[in-house]
């Protein structure tokens, strides 16, 4: 199978890969997949306590080279961007971004997933109004 | 040193130069048909595919004429199980097989089933080797063919075929044997191992693809395969069509050379595996062995990375050539069933490489596959959230994934 230029440019030069303290109340981390089925996701979000902007982003991931492109790239979009503007993120747009075949569409679900369980979990530690069980990924 | 390199000799295998030069005459001024009998064409024609016939069975201990000439071991496997399920259809009906066979073996048994057959697929040790009580209890008045591969093409481990095949014996049973990987590789010999029925194909021993054989036992028992197309009566009319005559001598030469070369060439590819083997085990945590490394083809090795995911992995070391269990690499999007059925669970299936060494790697080949699969293991992991969690000291069995 041959790689997008984008997806080898991710898969070689990670960006934002690490941790962040999921215990601190501005971080959101949404944990997706399973190792039985060769992809596990790991995104977390640092939210700006006064902008309600994300001023940081994490990943670690388990899973085939477009599972870590995507996830990289999610990272990479949600700087900046607000809460909502984050869960505006759909997959297709990943899709499209790193060009994926259509066998590996479900690493960009994962992705998107990861972003909507992170940010889900942000909002349950903050109160907000969303109901704890949108965070849970399908 | 030339990249890529290759290590996926268990898929196929260059044809060896020596092979070739054997061939190319063949192709052009000995173009005869080995079935013209009133002509020096075909009179030299059969003569190389009498010295080819020869060339086989000296290497598995069989006499010339138990060669049957196929296409390769996909047809050898088909013939052989279909062949004896039809001849022997009036002595019972029943086949045990193994789940780690190969798709050409457990297809055909599957394609019988649809027809009326039944069909025993044996369970697997966690060490790779079937259980000879569970085998001895499956038999039944109605099994005509115990069909157990010699060694996997994925794990390399080696069967104790003569015990099977004196089990198949004392119950009155053929036993067929897929001897794809072991010929040329490990000493094999039909006698000594009880075998009545022997698949065998060119290219896994530096021999062209399009080529094999089956070997059918001519005495003690005398075996009797119906043929499974129809035509001239060639191959004592077990196997139609016109011999391919210069693949067939590849095939007989291939056969020479590791029947020749075999306890030089096995202690080398020892060596080298054990070399890799020792250095990735040194240098990295947390891998695994799948298969028992006491009964091994001496190329083979099959390692499972836990917490790097195989595809990912072999993105990574896109200058090597190997194969991988997991899921991403292959076509139904499942993970090797091969490891499955040794209970491998599915988390390690997807992060196993199998390396299948050759004649025609090196030890400074060895060194440079092992230097790049630390570097990229090590990388992988870092961007791991499983190999952090597994630091931390969490157990993953004990996570709920939220996965559908």
């Amino acid at each position: 199978m041959a790689y997008s230029d984008k997806v080898l440019d991710h898969y070689s030069h990670p960006r934002n890969v690490g941790s962040m303290d999921k215990n601190d109340p501005n971080v959101g981390t949404g944990m997706v997949g399973a190792p039985e089925c060769g992809d596990v996701m790991k995104l977390q979000v640092k939210v700006d306590e006064a902008t309600g902007i994300i001023a940081d982003a994490k990943f670690k991931t388990f899973g085939c080279g477009s599972a870590i492109a995507s996830s990289s790239l999610a990272t990479e979009w949600l700087k900046g961007k607000t809460v909502d503007e984050a869960l505006a993120i759909k997959n297709t747009d990943i899709v499209n971004e790193l060009s994926l075949p259509p066998v590996k569409i479900h690493c960009s679900v994962l992705a998107e997933d990861a972003i909507k369980a992170a940010i889900g979990d942000y909002k349950k530690k903050q109160g907000a109004h969303k109901p704890a069980g949108e965070t849970v990924a399908s | 040193m030339k990249t890529p390199i290759y290590f996926d000799n268990h898929a196929t295998t260059p044809v060896d130069p020596r092979v070739l030069q054997a061939m190319l005459p063949y192709f052009t001024e000995k173009f005869g048909n080995a079935a013209s009998r009133n002509h020096s064409f075909g009179w030299e024609a059969e003569e190389a595919v009498d010295k080819a016939r020869k060339q086989i069975a000296d290497l598995i201990g069989a006499t010339a004429k138990e060669i049957i000439f196929t296409s390769g071991a996909t047809e050898s496997n088909n013939l052989a199980i279909k062949g004896v399920a039809e001849m022997y259809a009036e002595k019972g009906n029943h086949i045990i097989t193994a789940a780690t066979e190969h798709k050409a073996v457990l297809d055909t048994c599957k394609k019988l089933e649809k027809h009326g057959a039944k069909v025993t697929y044996l369970p697997m040790l966690s060490n790779g080797l079937i259980d000879l009580d569970v085998l001895r209890k499956a038999i039944t008045d109605k099994t005509i063919l115990i069909s157990i591969m010699y060694a996997n093409n994925e794990i390399g481990v080696i069967q104790n075929v003569a015990e099977i095949g004196k089990i198949a014996h004392e119950r009155g049973v053929l036993f067929h044997t897929d001897g794809v990987q072991a010929c040329g590789k490990v000493p094999v010999n039909v006698l000594r191992d009880n075998i009545d029925l022997m698949s065998i194909t060119a290219h896994k021993i530096y021999g062209p693809k399009g080529v094999g054989a089956l070997y059918v036992r001519r005495r003690n028992p005398r075996v009797q395969i119906t043929a499974q197309m129809d035509g001239g009566g060639h191959e004592r009319g077990m196997r139609s069509g016109t011999l391919n005559v210069p693949s067939i001598v590849g095939l007989g030469e291939a056969c020479a050379i590791c029947q020749a070369e075999m306890p030089e060439e096995s202690r080398r590819m020892s060596y080298l595996r054990d070399k890799l083997k020792a250095k990735l085990e040194s240098e990295l945590d947390e891998v695994f062995i799948n298969g028992t490394m006491e009964h091994r083809l001496p190329n083979n090795l099959n390692m499972s990375f836990a917490y790097v995911e195989g595809e990912s992995l072999l993105m990574g070391i896109n200058d090597i050539a190997v194969s991988s269990g997991s899921a991403c690499t292959s076509a139904t999007l499942e993970p090797s069933y091969v490891l499955k059925a040794l209970g491998v669970g599915d988390d390690l299936a997807h992060t196993s490489i199998r390396f299948g060494l050759g004649r025609f790697n090196t030890e400074e080949e060895v060194d440079y596959v092992a230097a790049r699969i630390i570097e990229v293991v090590r990388r992988l992991r870092e961007l791991s959230p499983l190999y952090e969690m597994a630091k931390e000291g969490v157990d993953l069995s004990t996570v709920q994934w939220a996965a559908e």
